[in-house]
């Protein structure tokens, strides 16, 4: 065995590269070739460069869909740069396709005279009648418009790994850090944290880390010396002005984990974290599961409807009790969350939206749940609904959750998505002794008391617990007596604790703050409304615009049930007001119904997010319409 | 000041609340012996709790003095392993009928059991839905006539305490709800054992199923049609206690024999040992005409609880982590420094 020295990279001569603002670079191949591995270095190579990113892994629903397939490619895309980066970008500048299958896939997307890297190691008449070419793309002119690199990565990846003990699949598997090396040099990336991580994940295997480096170093060397076609030449991104301080990548489900740990530590309460494995949620069970020394017990139930029920019984029994699922989960969820809303026991439902309805695309972003948390429940059910719209607004989402639903005693449903819970960004890591503790008080006087005594203020009923002497007491999901909270089939009792559940929730909105405007004036020709991660495109679209002189803004809501109490009359200033969103049309459906605005919908359920392209040409057609 | 304070009696675990049951229903006697049970075991109220789905059973928690949590169909168990996971030092007990633990709430019933979370579960088996009006249920029997099934069920119906062996479970009793001496005897065992703890008990609906354990429980038959399990006694019954249980050892198969004046012993008749999974499958599924009904407790071999198992992965949890702080957490992996 050879031992490998770490590679030390010079600062490129920037003087020979091409300046850019930014750059989409989109890694294609099959599932099994660790095309997210491969993109999660280059994300972390490049926040250590300055840059600032977005990411968008994009993989089949499958574990490992048939090699060669076009339905087994796996794809990660970085956008990245000197300004400030809103989305993971629209169509890429730079496409590394492992497989005839993932040109097959990603190419209509590649810019025109856009880079594309191709391993002809695997375009053989197998693999690309596999991926539906009846003739080489290479070779009769179908990547014509786009400055091709095509290289045998799979052979020189042999070629680089031959004096390491390795076989030859395990040779193969290396082709990946080949074709990150590559890339690596193309944008003047350090490869030292990719060197030291892979020291790391195969410390029990030598010699398959080595051969890694190597491949790595193979591909770097390669783009370094070798004559390349059409000129191409490596790229210089500036670093971007970012305020000051420590940061780290952060994907929306960690930063989700430690922002309900957070609230929890806040509320001076234990977690139980019940949850049932579904895609895309399953990576906050995950996380979760490796914090249980921080007052968190992680429980794995046997279905969707155990989970919320053991969530539950934990908040019954005096501990924060939280959930999490998709979708098709919450749809089980819903008659549990109802005994928690009638029982008024705070409980948080995190729901990780994917495309429906029922199974419909597991791994695709949607944002089609909004209905599903406002209104997806029998009877009169009114709760709190939250949405993110960032990786690192989980963390600030997860507190504000548990705040309301302690302190107003009832569930919270917290709206995030497949996309945001896998992607990551860079997260200036906060300062946790910056926030307010709103500890739990348990009620523990006799005096005077039965299970549903209310706060005056908040109409919150009293939490107690069981443990606590003389405070016995029975609830349950029949509908209780407001002055004793005994059973009570009374109608007049009935409409007072369905106004008093209602009047609760809605109360929230003068909790909350006042709905800003995030960018343009407080009034005027054009808004747009969003929620959720279509935040980036929606901004980025809106900076553009107004840029150019347009009248138009953007708001953003973090809070869709109850709204912010000011928004009506925010609203109320535009002429037009479009909300674009990943469903058939939802948010505005709530907009119009409660605050009777002539609000258009711009609507796309492809799977894939909105390009800033699709919302600045929506915008500008009104202007010009 | 514990010897000071007065034990508790029966009365002070029942509520203000007025009992809805039928006039006359099995449910009535049920209550009696777990509050009886209650004061025997001297439970701390505060600490008890008691958590049930939906059916006339599951109103059960309103009527005892302690807390009490009246969840929805089928799920008490996943609310009771909430509940025992927040705080393992709370005494719970699940109850619910037949439909309510057997059909919606199967799946619940298996899991709680074969985690073995410490609780005790209360099935009352009436054989019927009560509080839908009378509808067939997993327990009843074939052929059975209902607004639902009017020319007879044509389903099988499951044995429940065949249902939590099958699951795993490390405790499983049969009670009858008039059987107001012996029945607090299985509840204090039930109490007693350490894991889930499942208790069948014949209950009869006087409504829609009136009389359907008859056969069984009525007083001129009940002394030939049920046998008492108790652990290193012999399986006997009849009047006279003349008959036993005897294992074929052709066939593998319990058979009915005649005692004889020789004695149990002599007779071979199987000296009941409540740790044998075997033979306690058999006991358990003993339901034709030939075989009387095994009541009294007829398994019980305790094993770590889920309880145990949740603390001592929670303490490799703590001792893996190091200390390490949400914090310290937040900060690991590569952190940079924009200036």
């Amino acid at each position: 065995m050879t031992k490998i020295d770490h590679v030390l990279d010079a600062s490129p001569d920037v003087s020979t590269r091409e300046e850019l603002e930014s750059a989409v670079v989109r890694f294609a191949g099959d599932s099994g070739d660790g095309m997210q591995l491969t993109g999660g270095q280059f994300t972390q190579a490049t926040a250590l460069a300055g840059n600032d990113l977005a990411t968008f892994p994009d993989f089949p629903a499958e574990i490992r869909a048939p090699v060669g397939t076009t339905f087994g490619v796996s794809s990660f895309q970085i956008n990245f740069g000197a300004n400030r980066i809103m989305t993971s970008g629209d169509d890429f500048d730079v496409l590394i396709a492992m497989n005839p299958a993932a040109l097959k896939v990603e190419m209509s997307r590649l810019k025109k005279g856009g880079l594309l890297i191709v391993d002809t190691g695997t375009f053989n008449d197998r693999n690309l009648a596999k991926a539906g070419f009846e003739v080489n793309p290479l070779e009769d002119g179908t990547v014509d418009g786009f400055n091709v690199v095509a290289l045998d990565v799979s052979g020189m990846t042999q070629e680089a790994v031959k004096e390491f003990d390795v076989s030859k699949k395990e040779a193969l598997r290396c082709k990946n850090m080949w074709a990150l090396g590559f890339v690596y040099w193309l944008f003047g990336r350090a490869r030292k944290t990719t060197q030291d991580w892979l020291q790391v994940k195969f410390a029990s295997k030598p010699d398959i880390a080595s051969a890694n480096i190597a491949a790595l170093n193979a591909g770097h060397a390669m783009a370094e010396t070798a004559e390349m076609p059409n000129g191409i030449h490596g790229f210089h991104i500036a670093a971007a002005e970012i305020s000051p301080g420590l940061y780290r990548t952060v994907t929306g489900a960690e930063a989700l984990a430690w922002g309900l740990a957070k609230g929890a530590e806040l509320a001076d309460l234990d977690m139980l974290f019940a949850s049932y494995p579904i895609t895309p949620a399953s990576p906050l069970l995950h996380l979760l599961a490796k914090m249980q020394h921080l007052g968190i017990t992680t429980f794995q139930a046997e279905d969707e409807i155990a989970a919320v029920c053991a969530a539950i019984g934990g908040s019954y029994a005096g501990s924060l009790g939280v959930t999490s699922s998709s979708g098709p989960g919450i749809a089980l969820k819903g008659e549990a969350i109802g005994l928690g809303l009638v029982t008024e026991l705070p409980l948080i439902i995190v729901n990780s939206q994917r495309g429906g309805p029922s199974t419909g695309l597991p791994t695709k972003t949607e944002q089609s749940d909004l209905y599903q948390a406002v209104y997806g429940r029998n009877g009169d059910s009114p709760l709190v609904v939250l949405s993110t719209r960032s990786a690192s607004d989980c963390f600030e989402v997860g507190i504000e959750a548990v705040r309301l639903a302690t302190k107003y005693m009832t569930p919270v449903m917290l709206l995030t998505d497949g996309y945001i819970a896998n992607a990551a960004e860079p997260w200036k890591i906060p300062d946790l002794k910056g926030y307010e503790p709103f500890p739990v008080k348990f009620h523990k006087d006799p005096e005077g008391f039965h299970p549903f005594l209310r706060d005056d203020k908040t109409l919150a009923r009293v939490w107690a617990k069981p443990g606590t002497p003389d405070l016995l007491h029975r609830i349950g999901g029949i509908e209780r007596s407001y002055d004793t909270g005994h059973i009570s089939y009374d109608a007049d009792n009935h409409q007072k604790m369905t106004d008093v559940r209602r009047d609760k929730i809605n109360g929230i909105a003068n909790d909350i703050p006042a709905q800003t405007v995030e960018l343009g004036p407080t009034s005027g020709r054009i808004c747009v409304v969003g929620w959720g991660s279509t935040y980036g495109p929606i901004n980025r679209a809106v900076d553009d615009l107004l840029k150019m002189g347009k009248d138009v803004a953007h708001i953003h809501l973090r809070h869709i049930w109850p709204m912010p109490a000011n928004l009506g009359e925010l609203l109320a200033g535009y002429e037009y007001v479009l909300v674009p969103e990943m469903n058939d049309g939802q948010l505005i459906t709530v907009l119009r119904a409660e605050y009777l605005i002539d609000a258009h919908g711009l609507n796309k359920v492809s799977g894939q997010p909105f390009k800033i392209a699709e919302i600045e040409d929506a915008i500008l057609a009104v202007l010009e319409g | 000041m514990n010897e000071l304070t007065p034990k508790r009696t029966a009365k002070d675990f029942a509520t203000d609340q007025e009992v809805r049951w039928c006039p006359g229903c099995g449910d009535y006697a049920i209550l009696r012996a777990v509050q009886k049970t209650l004061a025997d075991i001297d439970a701390e109220p505060e600490n008890t709790v008691f958590v049930s789905g939906i059916g006339c059973a599951a109103r059960f928690p309103y009527y005892v003095e302690t807390y009490g949590f009246h969840t929805i169909h089928g799920r008490a168990p996943a609310f009771a392993t909430g509940i025992k996971l927040a705080n393992p030092e709370l005494d719970v007990w699940v109850v619910g009928g037949d439909g309510d633990m057997l059909s919606i709430g199967g799946n619940h019933l298996m899991h709680v059991i074969r985690r073995n979370v410490d609780v005790q579960i209360l099935l009352f088996n009436n054989e019927i839905y009560g509080l839908t009006k009378g509808q067939a249920s997993p327990t009843s029997r074939a052929g059975t006539r209902s607004p639902s099934t009017p020319m007879g069920s044509v389903d099988s119906p499951v044995s429940a305490c065949g249902y939590a062996l099958g699951s795993g479970a490390r405790f499983v009793a049969r009670g009858v709800d008039t059987q107001q001496k012996y029945l607090p005897t299985i509840l204090k065992r039930a109490y007693e054992h350490r894991g889930a703890s499942f208790i069948e008990i014949l209950q009869n609906c006087i409504v829609y199923n009136d009389g359907v354990f008859d056969d069984i429980t009525a007083k001129p038959v009940a002394a030939d049609r049920q046998v008492l399990c108790e652990h290193g006694k012999p399986l006997v019954f009849g009047a006279n206690s003349d008959k036993g249980l005897r294992l074929d050892p052709d066939t593998l198969l319990i058979e009915v024999i005649e005692v004889g004046e020789d004695g149990p012993e002599a007779a071979g008749v199987l000296v009941h040992n409540e740790t044998n999974h075997v033979i306690a499958a058999m006991l358990a599924a003993m339901d034709d005409d030939h075989l009387p009904v095994a009541v009294g407790v007829i398994y019980c071999n305790p094993g770590d609880s889920y309880g145990d198992g949740v603390a001592a992965m929670k303490a490799a949890a703590h001792k893996k982590s190091d200390g390490i702080s949400l914090d310290e957490l937040m900060h690991q992996g590569h952190t940079w420094t924009v200036d």
